[in-house]
């Protein structure tokens, strides 16, 4: 075991696959020399030279057009956009053609790739550089979607991403590169050195795919959450008093239904954390995935507690940001219901 | 055919790494005033070689020179020194306010005053600039009043875009300069649609579109090319190549192709390289451009040669990539002391007025300032209203909106 940030973890994951890989390749926009801007990549060009690492320009439909053809002639891309915020330019290449690639080709040709991006709020980016935009992704056919919550699962689940035959979007929440972030935003940060699950596994694993973690057995209620909002859901349950159970779904896509269904039957109650928009959100979804799964369970109506329907403000990004004082109300609303 | 070999993957590599010695001997200068002056007529295909040399009209001893020189009147040499002075100084407390903690972020212009500064004298009321983030020379050099840029900067009550926006996103109808997004080049293209409505109403105005170097990578400075290209409406399209998009040098965007202006040539555009640091260049470029769109002539493509003396924002350290003495190096100097030399040289100025002016000029940032934290800093004081982010989303909030709103409070 080893401490690790969730950058250092994210660079491991990079160094044991492009190890492990010939074919893995990493390319995107000062990801080079400079080793990415939030230092992801760092050292890969030192190491693996710059064919296997290399700066692109500025063009994220470059970026991820060049990746599908090169996962198409074989090798395994793992791209960055350097803010999720950024991706647009390079949504046709993912929902055209990366998504699709296996299903018009009748298999014939693939797209094994991995497009990473920081991604979320909380560091005062306003509308450019805190957005959430894992509904865009999980709507489309022929995409995985990742969401790590900590150091330990994301190198796991990157490991695993890079290794999978389809193309996979890997969701990396920038608030947390560094630390844990609950939402007291009033608190002193806080950093991965003294969380456990800053405890990182040396050399290659996986995590898979498609499994969520139950990060906090309880009675109540069920929390559903990903990304940062783990640590909101986990800080809020502990000051709510309430016995709520709380899962780090990992996977949006494909999704733990599994897990959450035999939680929610047996809590009765659950609650959908994002930070993304409410509308359309991929709350929605799994709420109506619940109501199908566990209708003659469920004590009180599903709630979600996400992001204002408003494009992501600057000076109120704790008014917006969905912090612990909104989930601790959502608890006590569904467990009045 | 001759033998054939394995292909291998070409990355461009700057000349020189941190640890280096600077050296920009790649780089070729011409002499101040070497550069013709065609008349803005000129068909675009008889002049492709200004595409390929940098227009120059300070020399070293700081006289103006050659077929651009004359421009501007020694009042307006006056007044662009006090602009890019007030630019030096306005950057100066606003990068300390940040590291201060009154705000989260701020993106400096250093070294690269001239180009804003000197552009906008060439555009009248009634035009439209399509900014990045590094180019709010357009407002000081318009009047836009610099608490504003403060209010918007600290995101405080006095905000004009209401605490919205990331600081530097400025936004005035009223001083030409549009809305910036903060997603790169994206609006390159929208500068092209504008002088199409103008064109499309016949009205005299013009637009700029303003781009990076490392931007011009993204498919969106192709399709403001293309349709300025077929449509010819009155644009002018910048290019500000400061050497560096963050960490990528400007090899990576540029590729094969020898300068930033000769994108130009594959759309049949004329196409300017100018000296960024030098204010009578740039202002002579503009005017030639503004003259090309005032007589229906059609599009200009501009490409400024500069340096980005500071980091890209304050989120970067550029001492990672590429030597901490590269920016003494710049063989183009910089703008400020070059345009103070030609004052100097042409008997309008002297070293003591220059340091009176330097003071006149901080006093007057800093009144500013006091102005504008006398409502509020980010984390302090006065603030928009969480009411206000519910706002102009739409022109009328809709009933989804108006619940989320009374669940904040408001």
């Amino acid at each position: 075991m080893a401490r690790m940030t969730m950058i250092e973890a994210i660079r491991d994951a990079h160094m044991l696959a492009m190890e492990a890989d010939d074919d893995v390749v990493v390319m995107g926009e000062d990801v080079g020399y400079f080793g990415g801007v939030f230092r992801c990549t760092a050292g890969l060009q030192k190491r693996f030279g710059v064919q296997r690492c290399f700066d692109t320009p500025i063009s994220e439909l470059g970026i991820v057009g060049t990746a599908v053809g090169m996962a198409a002639f074989g090798l395994k891309p793992v791209v960055e956009i350097q803010f999720a915020d950024y991706m647009y330019p390079a949504y046709d290449q993912i929902v055209s053609e990366a998504a699709r690639l296996r299903y018009r080709s009748a298999g014939e040709f693939t797209c094994p790739m991995v497009v990473r991006m920081p991604t979320g709020g909380g560091i005062f980016g306003a509308q450019t550089h805190s957005q959430s935009p894992e509904a865009l992704f999980t709507h489309v056919a022929g995409l995985k979607t990742v969401v790590p919550s900590n150091p330990q699962d994301a190198k796991g689940l990157l490991l695993a991403a890079i290794n999978d035959p389809d193309p996979v979007i890997f969701l990396e929440p920038k608030r947390l590169y560094n630390g844990p972030f609950d939402g007291h935003f009033d608190r002193p940060s806080q950093s991965w050195g003294k969380h456990p699950l800053g405890e990182v596994e040396t050399g290659y694993y996986q995590t898979p795919l498609g499994k969520a973690n139950i990060v906090r057995e309880g009675s109540a209620a069920t929390l559903l959450a990903y990304g940062t909002m783990v640590h909101v859901a986990l800080a809020a349950v502990e000051e709510s008093g309430v016995d709520v159970e709380v899962i780090d779904l990992r996977t949006l896509l494909p999704l733990d239904l599994e897990t959450i269904a035999e939680s929610v039957s047996r809590t009765g109650r659950c609650i959908v954390l994002h930070e993304a928009t409410l509308t359309s959100g991929f709350g929605a979804e799994v709420t109506a995935l619940i109501q199908g799964e566990c209708f003659y369970s469920l004590e009180a109506p599903v709630l979600r507690v996400a992001g204002w329907d408003t494009p992501y403000p600057h000076a109120q990004e704790w008014d917006y940001f969905p912090g612990p004082e909104r989930v601790k109300r959502a608890i006590a609303t569904v467990m009045e219901g | 055919m001759d033998k054939e070999t394995d292909p291998q993957l070409h990355v461009p590599e700057p000349a020189i790494r941190p640890g280096d010695p600077p050296d920009f001997s790649h780089v070729e200068i011409p002499r101040a005033g070497e550069v013709r002056r065609p008349d803005p007529g000129e068909n675009p295909e008889d002049m492709r070689d200004l595409a390929f040399s940098i227009i120059r009209v300070l020399n070293r001893k700081g006289e103006a020179v050659g077929p651009w020189a004359d421009s501007l009147s020694d009042e307006a040499l006056q007044e662009g020194l006090r602009h890019m002075m007030t630019l030096r100084a306005y950057d100066a407390r606003m990068l300390k306010a940040q590291r201060q903690g009154k705000t989260s972020f701020y993106m400096q212009h250093l070294g690269e005053e001239a180009i804003a500064c000197a552009f906008q004298k060439a555009l009248r009321k009634g035009d439209m600039n399509f900014p990045t983030y590094r180019q709010a020379g357009l407002l000081i050099a318009s009047g836009y009043p610099m608490s504003d840029m403060m209010n918007q900067v600290y995101s405080n009550e006095a905000d004009p875009v209401r605490g919205r926006q990331l600081p530097v996103f400025y936004s005035s109808k009223e001083h030409g300069f549009f809305s910036i997004s903060g997603n790169l080049a994206t609006q390159y293209v929208q500068a092209v649609g504008w002088a199409m409505a103008a064109a499309i109403k016949g009205e005299r105005k013009l637009s700029v579109g303003w781009i990076g170097d490392g931007s011009t990578a993204e498919s969106d400075f192709h399709g403001a090319l293309v349709f300025a290209s077929t449509y010819k409406p009155p644009v002018i399209l910048n290019i500000v190549n400061n050497q560096w998009a963050i960490s990528t040098f400007q090899g990576i965007a540029r590729g094969g192709a020898g300068t930033f202006a000769a994108r130009g040539h594959g759309f049949g555009l004329p196409a300017l390289r100018v000296d960024g640091n030098d204010y009578l260049a740039v202002h002579a470029a503009a005017a030639w451009a503004v003259e090309r769109a005032r007589r229906d002539l059609g599009p200009t493509l501009i490409e400024y040669v500069t340096y980005r003396a500071g980091g890209h924002s304050t989120s970067d350290d550029p001492a990672a990539y590429r030597p901490k003495e590269e920016g003494a190096a710049w063989p183009l100097g910089d703008p400020i002391l070059r345009l103070k030399t030609h004052l100097i040289q042409k008997g309008l100025w002297s070293e003591e007025r220059h340091t009176q002016a330097e003071a006149e000029v901080m006093d007057g940032v800093i009144a500013a300032q006091k102005e504008a934290e006398a409502i509020g800093t980010l984390h302090s004081g006065n603030r928009p209203s969480p009411r206000e982010m519910f706002e102009d989303v739409y022109s009328e909030m809709p009933p989804h909106l108006v619940r989320q709103r009374h669940e904040v409070g408001y």
